[in-house]
């Protein structure tokens, strides 16, 4: 078995580099031994300094773009809601979202969305993976796919996290042939991962000795026989000891309590915080769900009770990122399986609608203060910049300096990393 | 108050239909009971003679759809409350009725209005969870009534004009003095309320608030049994308090309606209570009395429906419809 090392962006080219240096540096034995030498201050700031990150907001159930990113007041198909200004001149978004406009500079409007497929599990899988989700063949999410590109190999933390609005936790089942070492720690709530307290019975010292004679076994063992299965076990044993002993990174309390004033006192408000701590603290992927935008009856009561939590939380977020210098290196997306329909049913009600919605873009190679795509007056179809689902997801992995275009050696075969039969849209890379 | 001669709400047919480019929300008849007037989602206030339905367009008023409408004691005057937040007085039989004044009420949605009986005050009820009185005549404002934590829906004033009666959506019915904008008392609706966990949404709330003529009772719709609240399963529901007591006297339920909330009450001249509820399968009118539970008598409408008036003469009532029509409904024999 090959090692997994196929990816060839320049990040990862560095972080390996960076990782077989260290080793030199500390001699042999140093895997066996642990990962706790990586997080050293300056081989953590300099990878740092290079790592890009991404993170998702995943809006559940189908944010309506005619209440969020493209608003046609006026049309029948409008709604009640106006247009207003943003702080880009020429660009309009709706009236719920008012903080947001005025992060309009930081951020690019997606509005030629068209993914032709309205079924809530086979968009959410589309605009996840990048690919239709088909009986011969399961792809890994675009967490999975960051966690493997973008994650430097010493990394002692998990490279994907997904903040849940709900309770539960454990791991999520969404890395598919990358491996179990990918997929998504899910923190229920935005409580930290399961299972990462040492049991009360166990006492410090008990711990201690018993970590330690597994390393002489490990030691013993590698002299010997060192394959990439060996060296991924450790691997991912010496993480589960790391996780345990940086809990305290998934601790959304140590955050100031101001910053919970401005990103609004609500679930949505803490886990964005959480979000901006995990990825601060070097986590590569972070994906946050809002709930719930299924709104078949009373749209726009709902996209007003749910807008009002997201364009807070949202706003400041942005506002944070671009105040630390973290848009450079942070590719943010705001996406959904579908958007809704423009007509209004009976119970003031929009359906599912993927012919012609909007995606929101920031940070990384993404213009920045920028519209891309257009609608037609009702909202119906897109005249102009049309892409789907296999085009973003190329976007999004080069915005964040991948070759989207390169190759997973999975089992020594050469797959794809993303779609090849798509491409990302040039008009977003900057 | 008493029965108009021929009420009989079993007899109960649709007399008239006019149709509007767009669906309608909202329905009134104004208190000389010339015309209907009605809102839609648009930017225009729809006026159709009662005589023979012509229909004449207001515009200008406001910038998005229209919710709520209410009338100057006297009749000159219609006013419309839009989403964009704005208050709008037209002259009600002027040819081409202009817009006379414009404020801007609230921020966020204007959701219901009331004048109070002896005509002077208008109220109005916002998402921004304030209660807003102002003079009728000038539109200058009077008194903002604070103390709602979440969007009000609906306004209406007792009949005897000292209390003004809000409901919001976390089900909460506050009773003010007008006099002094105090809030007075409190009537939990909470039944009216749903928050639904999975789906993470607040839901229902006080969507209509009627008293009876006799000051006896208050009555607040709205919707219950919301099991998946963004898709539209749940059941109209009105609750029944005495007005003395605040106790809940009674549920009124109305079963079979799936889909069902009750958008509009209002007591006719014989003590029944009317609501208007839309529904998986149309419209209804729904006929309650006081002391009994379920609906004595349910109207189909040919269409979803989402706001109605009471003429003032007690006998007919005019709907908003989905399907771009105002029907008018009478409540009493054909007439041979």
């Amino acid at each position: 078995m090959n090692v997994n090392y196929a990816c060839r962006s320049a990040e990862h080219g560095m972080a390996r580099r960076q990782f077989l240096g260290a080793m030199a540096a500390t001699g042999a034995g140093v895997l066996s031994s642990g990962l706790g030498v990586f997080a050293r201050p300056a081989v953590a700031e300099q990878l740092a300094s290079q790592q890009k990150r991404i993170v998702v907001f995943n809006m559940h159930g189908g944010l309506s773009q005619l209440e969020s990113w493209d608003p046609k007041p006026g049309a029948p198909t409008g709604g009640p809601f106006l247009a207003i200004p943003t702080s880009v001149p020429g660009i309009q978004i709706c009236e719920l979202l008012p903080r947001t406009a005025q992060q309009m500079h930081h951020l690019c409007l997606v509005r030629g969305v068209n993914t032709s497929e309205d079924d809530h599990g086979k968009g959410a899988y589309m605009m996840m993976t990048g690919r239709r989700q088909t009986p011969a063949a399961d792809y890994p999410q675009i967490g999975a796919v960051a966690a493997k590109t973008l994650t430097p190999e010493t990394s002692a933390l998990p490279g994907h996290i997904i903040i849940t609005p709900g309770g539960g936790g454990g791991r999520g089942n969404d890395a598919a042939y990358l491996g179990p070492k990918y997929s998504s720690v899910q923190l229920g709530n935005g409580n930290p991962p399961q299972n990462t307290v040492r049991p009360e019975s166990l006492s410090e010292s008990s711990d201690s000795a018993r970590q330690g004679f597994r390393q002489r076994l490990n030691e013993r063992f590698l002299n010997r026989r060192r394959t990439a299965v060996t060296e991924a076990y450790t691997y991912s044993y010496e993480q589960a000891q790391q996780l345990m002993r940086q809990r305290e990174i998934f601790d959304v309390a140590k955050e100031p309590e101001k910053d919970f004033e401005r990103y609004g006192k609500h679930d949505l408000g803490r886990h964005c915080v959480l979000a901006r701590r995990l990825l601060e603290h070097g986590i590569t992927f972070v994906q946050v769900s809002h709930s719930n935008y299924d709104t078949h009856n009373e749209n726009f009561h709902f996209h007003i009770e749910q807008l009002g939590e997201f364009d807070q939380a949202f706003s400041s977020f942005i506002q944070d990122l671009a105040d630390r210098g973290m848009l450079d290196s942070t590719l943010v997306v705001v996406l959904s399986e579908f958007g809704r329909t423009p007509n209004i049913n009976q119970y003031y009600g929009r359906d599912h609608w993927s012919r012609a919605w909007s995606v929101c873009l920031a940070g990384c190679r993404i213009p920045r203060g920028a519209a891309f795509g257009k609608t037609n007056a009702d909202g119906t179809a897109v005249e102009e910049g049309q892409v789907d689902h296999g085009n973003l997801f190329h976007t999004y992995l080069q915005a964040a300096g991948v070759d989207s275009s390169g190759s997973f050696d999975i089992d020594g075969r050469d797959t794809p990393i993303a779609d090849p039969s798509s491409h990302a849209v040039t008009d977003l890379l900057a | 108050m008493a029965a108009p001669e021929g009420l009989d709400p079993k007899q109960a047919h649709i007399v008239a239909q006019w149709p509007h480019d767009r669906p309608l929300n909202a329905s009134r008849f104004d208190p000389l009971g010339r015309y209907v007037f009605c809102g839609s989602e648009d930017a225009l206030v729809e006026r159709y003679q009662l005589a023979d339905g012509a229909r004449t367009l207001l515009s200008g008023g406001h910038a998005t759809w229209v919710r709520a409408l209410a009338f100057s004691q006297d009749g000159a005057y219609v006013i419309s409350g839009g989403h964009d937040g704005k208050l709008t007085w037209w002259e009600t039989a002027a040819e081409a009725p202009q817009p006379v004044r414009t404020i801007e009420a609230h921020k966020g949605w204007v959701q219901a209005l009331a004048v109070s009986p002896d005509g002077a005050l208008l109220a109005s009820a916002g998402n921004d969870n304030l209660v807003r009185l102002w003079n009728v005549s000038d539109g200058a404002l009077v008194r903002e009534l604070p103390g709602h934590a979440s969007h009000v829906y609906s306004v209406a004033f007792h009949p005897q004009g000292a209390f003004l009666l809000t409901g919001d959506l976390m089900g909460v019915i506050k009773q003010w003095d007008v006099a002094s904008g105090k809030a007075t008392r409190t009537f939990d609706a909470a039944p009216l309320h749903t928050y639904e966990g999975g789906q993470q949404v607040h839901f229902g709330g006080v969507r209509a608030l009627a008293v009876s003529p006799d000051g006896k009772w208050l009555a607040g719709g709205g919707l219950y049994k919301a099991t998946n609240p963004l898709g539209a399963v749940h059941e109209p529901l009105v609750l029944l308090f005495d007005w003395e007591s605040q106790k809940l006297e009674r549920q009124h339920i109305a079963e079979g309606i799936t889909q069902g909330v009750v958008w509009s009450l209002a007591w006719l001249g014989d003590g029944s209570l009317m609501g208007l509820s839309g529904g998986g399968s149309g419209g209804f009118l729904l006929f309650w009395k006081p002391d009994a539970e379920k609906d004595y008598h349910r109207f189909g409408l040919p269409n979803l429906a989402r706001d109605m008036g009471l003429h003032p003469e007690g006998l007919q009532v005019a709907t908003a419809h989905y399907d771009r029509h105002v029907r008018i409904t009478r409540l009493a024999a054909k007439v041979a």
